[in-house]
C-alpha cells in the first residue's frame, strides 16, 4: 500500500484505543453525533418498506460485481466515446503517477479537491505535494482536517471529531479568520477563502460515487456545491475511483441513491447530485475541456477471488456501520489508524493491508450485529469479521488464502489449549472425568486470566456437575 | 491499453470463473412510481423542498414575470442572469419594465467572464426538465443557453417549473424521459435546496460554495 497509512499506526490500535476512551472531548463528539445520525436515519426511512429497498440494493451490487471485468469494459468504451479520458492503476501509488502527470502534461500547479475516500486511500495530497503540485481540498469537513493537518475521522463527516471551538481556534491560526462560535460565519469564512481558490485552480480532482457503465455517466452525491465547482470550473476534471465504484444500468443509481444519503446522513437526498458525462461540448460556454477517469484497482481484485470476502465490495461507502458501531462511538475514527475505519475498515483493511498490520482489527468488535442489521447492501459484516479472526489464527500458514498474514495471530498455547479440549470434550468417559476433576479441583483455577479477566469474574466450576446433578435428583425422586 | 488493465482485467476474470455466481434479480417496484395526482405531487414537492430551505412560490402563468421582480425587490437584488433565447426569457424580457433588475446574458465562453460572474453577479433564472416529489428535487439539464455555473455560481438560483412538469420518483422520471436510451447530456443536476453544509459539530450553515437561496417558481 501507498503512504497513507503508517503500519505501525495501524498495529498500534490498542493504546490508541485506550488513549481516545479516556478523552471526553473525543467521546462526546463522537456520541452525540452518531446519536443524532441514527436518530435521522431512522426518520427517513420512516414509511419505506426498508427492507424490499435493501433487498433491491444488495442486489444491484451484487449483478454489478458478477458482471465486473464486462462492466469496466463497457463503463470505458461509453466513456471514450464521449470523450473522458480513462486510465487504470493497479495501485494507489500508480495512480498518484498517473494523476501527476496528467498534471504535468498542462503544466498544473494548482488542484483543488473535493471529497474522495480512495484519494484519502491513495495520500495523493501528499504525493502531489511533493512534486510540487498544491493540492487543495474543497468540502468544508476535509478543509478543516487539511488545515490540520489531520486525516478524516470518518468517511462521511471528516471533521466529526472536532468541536466548534477547536475548529474557530484552528481557522484562527492557518488562515487568520476571527475566533467565533458562530458556524455560519466559520463557513462563510471557507466560502470566501476557497472561492479564488476555485477560480484559479489548473485542474479539479474529485471521487465518484457510483461509475454508470451502460451511458458511461458519473454521478457524485454533495450538499455544499463544492463537487460542482470542482468538476465545473477547472479546466481539466479528474475524477479517481475504486474498481467496484460500476453499475450496470443508469435505473440503478435510483435506489443506490435512496439508499445511500438516507443511511449515510438521514437525508432523502442530498443537494446535489451530479451526473457527469463528457468534457464541455462545441456549442457549450462553460465546464472542463478535458475529463479523465481514473481507476484504481489497490487491492480489490485480490478480494474478488473470493466468494466469500467479495462481499466487501458491495459497499457503497454510507458511513451506517460505524454510526450504528458501539466500538466506533466510543473509541472515534483515528484510533484505528487506516483510511476506512468501523465495521467496514475492519473487513476492507486486513485485504488491503494483510493481517500482519491489522491484526487488532477484526476483534476490535463485540459482534453485536448493528453494521449488519443497517447495511443497506446487506453486506454480512459480522460474518466476515468471524471469517478474517479464524483466518488470523488459522494453522496452516501455507494455505491458500486471498488475506496476506494469514495465521500471525496463532499462539501455540492456544492452539494446545484447544486441541486438547476437543481430545477431552470428544469422547464421553473422557469428558465426565473432565468434569470431575474440574469440580474436585475448583479451588485451583486462576482469578486472573490476562486481559480477559480486566472486566470479567472469571468463571468458576460448580462443585457439582450437571451430570451428578441430574442422577441425584433422578434418585430422589424414585425414592419418593 | 495499458498493461494495468490487461491485468486487473484478467485477474477479475480469473477470480470470477472459478465461483458458481447467482446475482438475485432486482425488483424496483419499491422505487417505482406513487401513482399520485397532479396535486399531491406538487403537495409532496413543495413539503420536502421547503424542509431544506428552498422557497416555493406558486404564481399563474400569466403573472410570474412580475412576481419575479418583487421578489427579486424584496431581496434587494440588482440583477438578474437569464436566457433570453428560451421561451420563458422571451417572455420575461417582453414583461419586463424600468427600474427593475437589470437582466443579464451568458452569452459568452466562461474564460470571457468568470470574474464577472464570480463578483457581479445576484441571480440567475433557469428553467428545469422538470422535479421530483419523493425527494424535492429539481432536475437540471444544462445547455449552452443555461450553461452549468449559471445555476451554481450566484447566491441566489430561481428556477422557473411547471406544475404538471412534476413526477413521483426519480425511477419514474428517468424511464418516462428516457435518460438512457436518450443518451446523457455532459451534465445532469439533481438540486434539493440551497448550498449547505453540516461539516462543523452537525451545526446545519446555507451558501457554502453553491446558492445561499434556491426560490422555486411553481407555474399553475
Amino acid at each position: 500500500m501507498s503512504g497513507g497509512i503508517q503500519p505501525d499506526q495501524v498495529r498500534h490500535f490498542q493504546p490508541r484505543a485506550q488513549a481516545a476512551l479516556k478523552s471526553s472531548q473525543i467521546r462526546n463528539n463522537f456520541r452525540s453525533a452518531m446519536d443524532g445520525l441514527m436518530a435521522k436515519r431512522q426518520a427517513a426511512f420512516e414509511g419505506w418498506d426498508l427492507e424490499a429497498l435493501r433487498d433491491l440494493g444488495a442486489s444491484i451490487r451484487l449483478r454489478a460485481l458478477s458482471r465486473l471485468p464486462e462492466l469496466l469494459e463497457t463503463l470505458e468504451a461509453n466513456c471514450v466515446r464521449q470523450g473522458i479520458q480513462v486510465h487504470w492503476a493497479e495501485t494507489g501509488d500508480e495512480a498518484c503517477r498517473i494523476i501527476r502527470d496528467l498534471c504535468r502534461a498542462r503544466g498544473a500547479r494548482r488542484v483543488i479537491k473535493g471529497k474522495s475516500m480512495v484519494s484519502e486511500e491513495m495520500d495523493l495530497n501528499h504525493f502531489l505535494e511533493t512534486e510540487g503540485i498544491e493540492a487543495l481540498e474543497s468540502d468544508l469537513g476535509e478543509y478543516i482536517v487539511q488545515l490540520a493537518e489531520e486525516t478524516p475521522s470518518h468517511i462521511i463527516m471528516p471533521a466529526i471529531h472536532k468541536n466548534t471551538d477547536e475548529i474557530s481556534e484552528l481557522m484562527h491560526r492557518t488562515t487568520g479568520t476571527d475566533r467565533s462560535r458562530d458556524v455560519a460565519y466559520l463557513t462563510a469564512s471557507a466560502r470566501q477563502q476557497l472561492r479564488d481558490k476555485f477560480r484559479s485552480a489548473d485542474v479539479g480532482i474529485s471521487g465518484v460515487n457510483f461509475a454508470v457503465a451502460e451511458t458511461g455517466t458519473l454521478c457524485l452525491v454533495e450538499n455544499e456545491g463544492n463537487g460542482r465547482m470542482t468538476t465545473t470550473v477547472p479546466p481539466c476534471h479528474i475524477a479517481v475511483t475504486g474498481i467496484e465504484k460500476v453499475i450496470e444500468h443508469l435505473e440503478d443509481v435510483a435506489p443506490l441513491l435512496s439508499l445511500l444519503t438516507r443511511s449515510a446522513t438521514g437525508q432523502h437526498i442530498t443537494t446535489y447530485v451530479n451526473m457527469i458525462s463528457g468534457p464541455r461540448k462545441q456549442a457549450e460556454l462553460d465546464g472542463p475541456e478535458e475529463v479523465h477517469l481514473v481507476l484504481v484497482d489497490g487491492g480489490r481484485s485480490a478480494i474478488y477471488q473470493d466468494q466469500e470476502l467479495l462481499d466487501t465490495l458491495r459497499c457503497i461507502r454510507c458511513g451506517a456501520c460505524m454510526n450504528h458501531c458501539p466500538v466506533y462511538t466510543r473509541v472515534g475514527g483515528h484510533a484505528y489508524g487506516t483510511t476506512y475505519p468501523g465495521p467496514i475498515g475492519k473487513i476492507l483493511m486486513p485485504h488491503l493491508m494483510g493481517l500482519e498490520q491489522t491484526r487488532d482489527l477484526p476483534s476490535a468488535s463485540s459482534l453485536c450485529g448493528a453494521c449488519g442489521e443497517v447495511c443497506p447492501v446487506r453486506i454480512p459484516i459480522p460474518k466476515l469479521l468471524q471469517r478474517l479472526r479464524k483466518e488470523s489464527v488459522d494453522g496452516d500458514r501455507m494455505r491458500a488464502s486471498v488475506v496476506e498474514g494469514h495465521g500471525v495471530k496463532r499462539r501455540w498455547q492456544e492452539a494446545l489449549a484447544w486441541n486438547g479440549f476437543r481430545w477431552l470434550a470428544g469422547h464421553p468417559g473422557r469428558y465426565r472425568l473432565l468434569g470431575w476433576l474440574m469440580s474436585r479441583f475448583r479451588a485451583l483455577v486462576p482469578q486472573r486470566v490476562g486481559g480477559w479477566s480486566r472486566y470479567r469474574t472469571v468463571p468458576r466450576p460448580a462443585p457439582q456437575t450437571l451430570h451428578q446433578l441430574m442422577r441425584d435428583r433422578n434418585r430422589r425422586q424414585t425414592h419418593e | 491499453m495499458s498493461d494495468a488493465r490487461s491485468a486487473i482485467l484478467a485477474r477479475l476474470r480469473q477470480g470470477r470463473d472459478g465461483q458458481a455466481w447467482s446475482a438475485p434479480e432486482s425488483d424496483f417496484a419499491v422505487v417505482a412510481e406513487r401513482r399520485w395526482t397532479t396535486e399531491e405531487r406538487l403537495a409532496h414537492f413543495e413539503a420536502r423542498i421547503s424542509s431544506v430551505n428552498a422557497e416555493v412560490i406558486r404564481v399563474s402563468e400569466t403573472h410570474w414575470a412580475s412576481r419575479l421582480a418583487e421578489v427579486l425587490q424584496q431581496k434587494s437584488l440588482s440583477n438578474l442572469l437569464v436566457a433570453e433565447e428560451l421561451p420563458y426569457g422571451s417572455t420575461l424580457r417582453e414583461a419586463w419594465q424600468r427600474g427593475w433588475p437589470e437582466l443579464l446574458a451568458y452569452d459568452q465562453p466562461i474564460e470571457q467572464w468568470q470574474s464577472q460572474l464570480f463578483n457581479e453577479v445576484n441571480a440567475s433564472l433557469t428553467g428545469c426538465r422538470g422535479a421530483i416529489a419523493e425527494t424535492g428535487s429539481i432536475i437540471l439539464w444544462p445547455t449552452p443557453q443555461e450553461p452549468r455555473l449559471m445555476s451554481l455560481v450566484p447566491p441566489v438560483h430561481v428556477v422557473v417549473l411547471r406544475a404538471d412538469q412534476i413526477y413521483d420518483t426519480l425511477h419514474q422520471a428517468m424511464a418516462e424521459q428516457g435518460w438512457a436510451e436518450g443518451g446523457m447530456p455532459t451534465n445532469v443536476v439533481l438540486v434539493s435546496g440551497p448550498s449547505k453544509t453540516a461539516d462543523i459539530e452537525q451545526t446545519l450553515a446555507y451558501g457554502v460554495h453553491g446558492p445561499r437561496e434556491l426560490v422555486i417558481l411553481v407555474l399553475e
